[in-house]
């Protein structure tokens, strides 16, 4: 009955993360109303880039990083994106140094400015990345933030 | 059950500005508890906004987003009396909404 049990369970767990595996094969770039597994698991800006369709992105001054230069605390760091690029449709984050670096994509296609504001989570000092998305292209620029950790901060 | 968002939505011209305060511990799963044992993942993963009905922002985001988080946007051909709701959903397929009406700018 155990053996049973355990096996089963053993070849669910298989066939759960085959499932998805493919999912992530199949859809390379962001699918509306699928969370992309396969980019927010990627323990490199670059491989996550490469799993949502940026990996060849082109360097932007038009994209606005507002983050302080230096964060006390690093479990609470403001950030303010504006893009200025014409149609952009959406923004990603990806902050390089966090242990999964890809933070997010806020979507502006149907009906808000490009422009979010968000609060993050950073381990250590790490450039920012932001890409922006328009046309179908993709644009990036970055901002160096650095994190006082440990107690000294205030 | 999650405890309700704090929602302001004001006008400024004909964009709302949309100011949202969620109630998660946003739980990274790296986190360790009093007695050494890691915290599991439970985090927000999609959030949607929508104008009277119409989706007009929505997010795929990680946990790296902060506890308790705070987001601001800014959604176009608003009108004051307009309803803004707005809907998140966290890893553990645990979702709340709010619905605010957007108000005039003074």
């Amino acid at each position: 009955m155990h053996q049973t049990r355990r096996s089963f369970i053993r070849a669910g767990g298989a066939a759960a993360l085959l499932a998805a595996f493919g999912a992530a094969l199949l859809k390379p770039g962001r699918a509306l109303a699928a969370w992309n597994k396969g980019a927010f698991e990627a323990k490199s800006a670059v491989d996550a880039m490469r799993a949502l369709g940026m990996a060849n992105a082109e360097d932007s001054k038009a994209i606005d990083i507002r983050a302080p230069e230096i964060a006390e605390n690093g479990a609470v760091v403001p950030i303010d994106i504006t893009s200025s690029i014409p149609g952009t449709t959406s923004i990603s984050v990806f902050i390089e140094k966090n242990p999964f670096p890809y933070t997010g994509t806020f979507d502006f296609s149907q009906g808000s400015v490009p422009y979010v504001h968000l609060r993050v989570k950073i381990g250590e000092s790490s450039p920012v990345r932001v890409v922006a998305t328009a046309g179908g292209k993709h644009y990036t620029t970055v901002k160096e933030v650095k994190v006082t950790i440990g107690g000294c901060g205030g | 059950m999650a405890e309700p968002m704090k929602i302001r939505a004001t006008l400024q011209g004909d964009v709302a500005d949309v100011r949202v305060l969620m109630a998660h511990p946003m739980e990274t799963g790296q986190r360790k508890d009093a007695s050494g044992k890691l915290v599991p993942m439970h985090f927000i993963q999609t959030i949607t906004a929508q104008l009277n009905g119409k989706t007009v922002f929505s997010a795929d985001v990680s946990q790296a987003i902060s506890r308790n988080p705070v987001f601001a946007f800014k959604v176009k051909g608003a009108k004051a009396g307009d309803k803004l709701s707005v809907t998140w959903q966290d890893n553990k397929g645990e979702k709340r909404t709010d619905e605010v009406v957007i108000r005039a700018g003074s």
